[in-house]
């Protein structure tokens, strides 16, 4: 082999920084089933114990917060998906017309922003429009989903982007060809090719909506904390155990979800190997 | 009338992300721009109007450059700037020093592997950013989980100080920078045509200098994205100096956010923005470009 | 509607009517002219074929004749119909995609049927459709299958299924057996042929590929840098290539430079620096004494002698000096004293040794006065 000599290298590496990735979070689930209120102190004849988890049960703060962040985070990434696919389609059907360098930077602008930046500007917005239109007339739900629908958006059209373009255009073109109409065409062939991406952007975009914690900051009004904000404003104050058990929910969800993905990608692949052999043996 | 029916839809397919990103990304720009010309007062929006009109006349014009002024010669502004560039330079070299071998090690792994280990890579960017900060916290507190294995296993006498600390910093954002570094690279890397090697070996290099000579040359563009999706946004940081870094030494997303919050001066806030994106013009361009050629390479 | 509509209800018009007719037709793409000029008119049931290189415009006329591309200037009819600002949806036109565009999401039945549904056809008559286009092209068992579990052939009879169930008065094929391998092309290429001929659609196709023009087509349409440059059978474009651009692109030939020397109505003489003795051809040609023309001789029409023929025209002499042995024939390539290389093939006839020359031969070279074309273009 001639990799041969950069084979213990690249591997000690890769052993790393995946333990580098996985360290802390497993260090804090750990501590999650800790009894002891010092976190990092493991009182090892109280625990594992799920104290925590229950105190989190009670804590209406939170729940409260988590509520609102689910709601928006599902209003951010159904608005994200549509407006995102209409971004993709156009940037990768629509060839050249006037303003497609403007849209192409306005969709890849957001995705490296700094969120202080596009947070403070949000807000300025809001505040000048309710100044000149008297609408949004408060901070909330409706601002903090404005602002997620336009930094998420941009997710989603980049993963439909890249979906289309891995999709000849002669498809479409065929289906024209055949007698459809181009609602038609977008129904029956073009939507059906990109609804996994459009699923993964649905997916992607509820994540950044409900992660999100400074661009949240700026535009949420008084009464209206996402759960982000509450755990931010709850860390600055001090590590607290139940943090610790919010956490581990989170983490369990994701990968659980994340496995079901794998499971289920794997189950297709397989299938899709057992059909080329199936074409091979034919001509 | 089909042709019209078809401009129409065509127009409004366009118009409709087009119109919300005008309104939301784009022009909130403009207002902040706006904004970081007026002068601050105590009021409700705490900013002066930048012109006055009596009878639809323009009576008068307050703009100024004061809020700018500031930032060149108050050394607080000054110090965060360049701290600020510091940090985000560093850590992105630091996240192209571990991203790099372990993008080259998932893209060389067996396909079967390869789908295991990149989901690895991905899984932590589906959780909380947030969360995986605060797990940090626990580990490098005085009396967090390092320090009490150091001090159980004798290395150490007294707790190492490393919270609020710049080596947190770094840290912190090495550890969520990570996956944005990696996904690049081994989208670039996984597409090499392993003949090259070959034929590089063929052709009498050795393995250092088949990688330096051919994969190294041929990621560039992998590395640019990567670099770029790490640096622009560390810039602008707030959360990982706010949590793990030095009460002395402030980033300018900090500073940003303490003038709008703490000091409730906008037009500072605003400038202080404005020059920040002054700042990263030329990056996010050159992220553009990369984003486009990417595109149409497909 | 009333465009899709004509596939098979309305009579054909009057037989003078070609199928299609092309006027002055050119496509520009900002600075760049794809299609200059081009008129062109095909008639009913035939396989017209459109051949050249990459870029010489042929997919673009074809694009404008599905009405994926507007004319920049000129017109198209189909049945006399203007198509101006006709939609590819309203079109009596189908096209087979060179990538076959089928859809993935699709069975093959369901992506056969896309058309008809399209039409608004009922349901039974769509499946009876279906099935009877299926079986002729021999895919019945196929229908519940996708795309990705058909071989690359089946995929081309699904692709040529799904244009001709809607029944086209002009079936469009882009690069038809380009994605096929050798072996298949060939059985593929006779398929085409009967169920041409069987269903009686006009066919267009598009390739670069000469051997593919010459076995489908009835007519033959060469392009070069966005214009016709000779339409005509097979082997008139073979035998008789009106350019020089076409001489050379079909098939393999020898060029000269020459000066007409004799310049008769049924015979030339041409003067090539090249070659020692006058070159003669049995046909005229229209061009003024002493002007410069271009000579060209086929591989396989020059004869290999050992001794010298006896004849003062159409010979040469040289020196065998590469033969490549190909089974059924033999390439030789055989070098004059100018130092000027020649192509010329010879079938192997016979097993004999006598009659095999070797490299470094000394050879004659002959051929007949009907052989060699003459052209000024």
């Amino acid at each position: 082999m001639i990799h041969a000599r950069r084979s213990i290298l690249v591997p000690s590496i890769m052993a790393f920084g995946f333990a580098f990735l996985y360290v802390p979070i497993l260090a804090m689930i750990g501590y999650s089933f800790n009894n002891s209120r010092l976190v990092t102190v493991w009182d090892s004849a109280n625990s594992p114990t799920l104290k925590w988890y229950s105190a989190l049960w009670r804590n209406q703060q939170v729940l409260d917060a988590a509520w609102l962040s689910f709601r928006i985070a599902l209003l951010n990434a159904t608005g994200a998906a549509i407006l995102g696919t209409l971004a993709g389609l156009v940037l990768a059907r629509f060839g050249r017309f006037r303003g497609r360098t403007l849209l192409t930077a306005l969709t890849t602008a957001p995705l490296v922003m700094p969120e202080v930046i596009t947070g403070l500007s949000l807000l300025l917005l809001f505040v000048a429009m309710e100044q000149a239109i008297g609408w949004p007339a408060s901070r909330g739900v409706t601002t903090l989903t404005i602002a997620h629908i336009t930094f998420s958006l941009s997710y989603v059209a980049v993963i439909v982007q890249s979906r289309l373009a891995g999709f000849d255009l002669s498809l479409e073109e065929a289906a024209m060809d055949l007698g459809a109409r181009p609602v038609t065409v977008f129904l029956r062939i073009t939507l059906p090719l990109i609804a996994p991406a459009i699923v993964s952007g649905w997916l992607l975009a509820f994540t950044l909506s409900w992660d999100d914690l400074v661009i949240s900051q700026f535009v949420a009004g008084p009464g209206s904390s996402t759960l982000p904000m509450v755990i931010f404003s709850k860390v600055r104050l001090g590590v607290t155990p139940d943090i610790n058990a919010l956490a581990t929910l989170m983490v369990l969800t994701v990968a659980v979800g994340v496995v079901i993905a794998t499971v289920l990608l794997r189950r297709q692949e397989r299938r899709r190997e057992r059909d080329l052999r199936l074409a091979a043996g034919a001509d | 009338m089909a042709a019209r029916g078809l401009r129409l839809g065509r127009l409004l397919v366009i118009g409709v992300p087009m119109g919300w990103l005008l309104l939301f990304f784009l022009a909130p720009f403009l207002i902040d721009f706006k904004i970081s010309l007026s002068e601050v007062r105590l009021a409700i929006p705490p900013y002066a109007p930048l012109l006055e009109w009596a009878d639809g006349k323009l009576v008068a014009m307050h703009l100024q450059l004061t809020n700018y002024r500031y930032l060149f010669t108050d050394s607080l502004y000054v110090s965060a700037y360049g701290y600020s560039l510091q940090v985000a330079a560093v850590s992105t070299l630091l996240c192209l020093l571990l991203g790099y071998p372990m993008a080259l090690g998932i893209a060389r792994a067996e396909p079967a592997r390869r789908n295991l280990l990149l989901m690895l890579v991905i899984l932590p960017f589906w959780t909380s950013f947030l969360l995986r900060v605060y797990a940090w916290m626990g580990l490098l507190r005085n009396n967090g989980l390092i320090n009490n294995f150091l001090l159980w296993a004798g290395v150490i006498d007294t707790p190492i100080q490393m919270m609020q600390t710049d080596f947190a910093v770094y840290l912190g954002i090495v550890y969520s920078y990570l996956p944005f570094m990696i996904l690049p690279l081994y989208t670039n890397l996984e597409k090499h045509d392993g003949t090259l090697l070959e034929a590089a070996a063929d052709l009498g290099a050795k393995p250092l200098a088949a990688f330096l000579r051919v994969t190294l040359p041929l990621s560039v563009p992998g590395i640019l994205a990567g670099a770029l999706l790490v640096f622009i946004p560390v810039v602008g940081e707030y959360v990982i100096p706010t949590l793990l870094g030095r009460p002395d030494q402030l980033m300018i997303g900090r500073v940003l956010s303490d003038e709008f919050f703490a000091n409730r001066d906008w037009p500072v806030a605003s400038a202080v923005a404005m020059m920040m994106l002054v700042l990263l013009v030329v990056p996010i361009v050159a992220f553009q470009r990369l984003q486009n050629n990417a595109a149409h390479a497909r | 509607m009333t465009a899709a509509d004509n596939g098979a209800a309305s009579a054909p018009l009057s037989a003078a009517q070609p199928c299609v007719r092309i006027e002055g037709v050119t496509k520009r793409f900002g600075e760049f002219t794809a299609v200059d000029d081009v008129s062109l008119d095909i008639q009913e049931g035939e396989i017209f074929c459109l051949l050249g290189g990459s870029g010489c415009g042929k997919t673009t006329l074809l694009r404008m004749l599905a009405g994926f591309e507007q004319p920049s200037a000129g017109r198209i009819l189909i049945d006399g119909q203007d198509m101006a600002g006709i939609a590819p949806y309203e079109r009596p036109v189908n096209m087979m995609f060179q990538s076959y565009a089928l859809f993935p999401h699709m069975t093959v039945q369901a992506n056969v049927a896309f058309g008809l549904e399209q039409e608004k056809l009922p349901k039974d008559q769509i499946a009876q459709r279906v099935e009877a286009m299926l079986s002729l092209v021999r895919l019945d068992g196929m229908a519940q299958r996708k795309p990705h579990q058909l071989s690359g052939g089946q995929r081309q009879r699904v692709a040529l299924a799904r244009a001709l169930v809607k029944r086209p008065r002009l079936l469009l094929l882009d690069e038809p057996l380009g994605a096929l391998d050798r072996k298949l092309r060939e059985h593929t290429q006779f398929e085409l042929l009967g169920l041409q001929k069987q269903l009686g659609v006009t066919f267009v196709v598009v390739t670069h590929d000469q051997e593919e023009a010459m076995t489908l087509a009835n007519r033959i349409g060469v392009m070069d840098r966005g214009r016709i440059v000779q339409v005509g059978s097979p082997r008139d474009i073979y035998e008789y290539p009106s350019t020089r651009f076409v001489a050379d692109f079909i098939g393999s030939v020898n060029l000269f430079e020459g000066r007409l020397t004799e310049d008769e109505a049924d015979y030339v003489r041409v003067a090539c620096p090249e070659l020692p003795a006058p070159v003669l051809v049995d046909h005229g040609v229209s061009a003024a004494p002493d002007a410069t023309v271009w000579v060209a001789i086929r591989p396989e029409k020059i004869q290999l002698l050992r001794e010298r023929p006896e004849v003062a025209d159409n010979i040469a002499q040289g020196t065998v000096r590469d033969v490549a042995y190909m089974g059924d024939m033999s390439i030789y390539l055989v070098v004059l004293p100018v130092g000027r290389e020649l192509r010329v093939t010879r079938a192997n006839l016979q097993r004999k040794e006598e009659e095999i020359f070797e490299s470094g031969d000394a050879v004659w070279l002959a051929w007949d006065a009907a052989s060699p074309v003459v052209g000024t273009g």
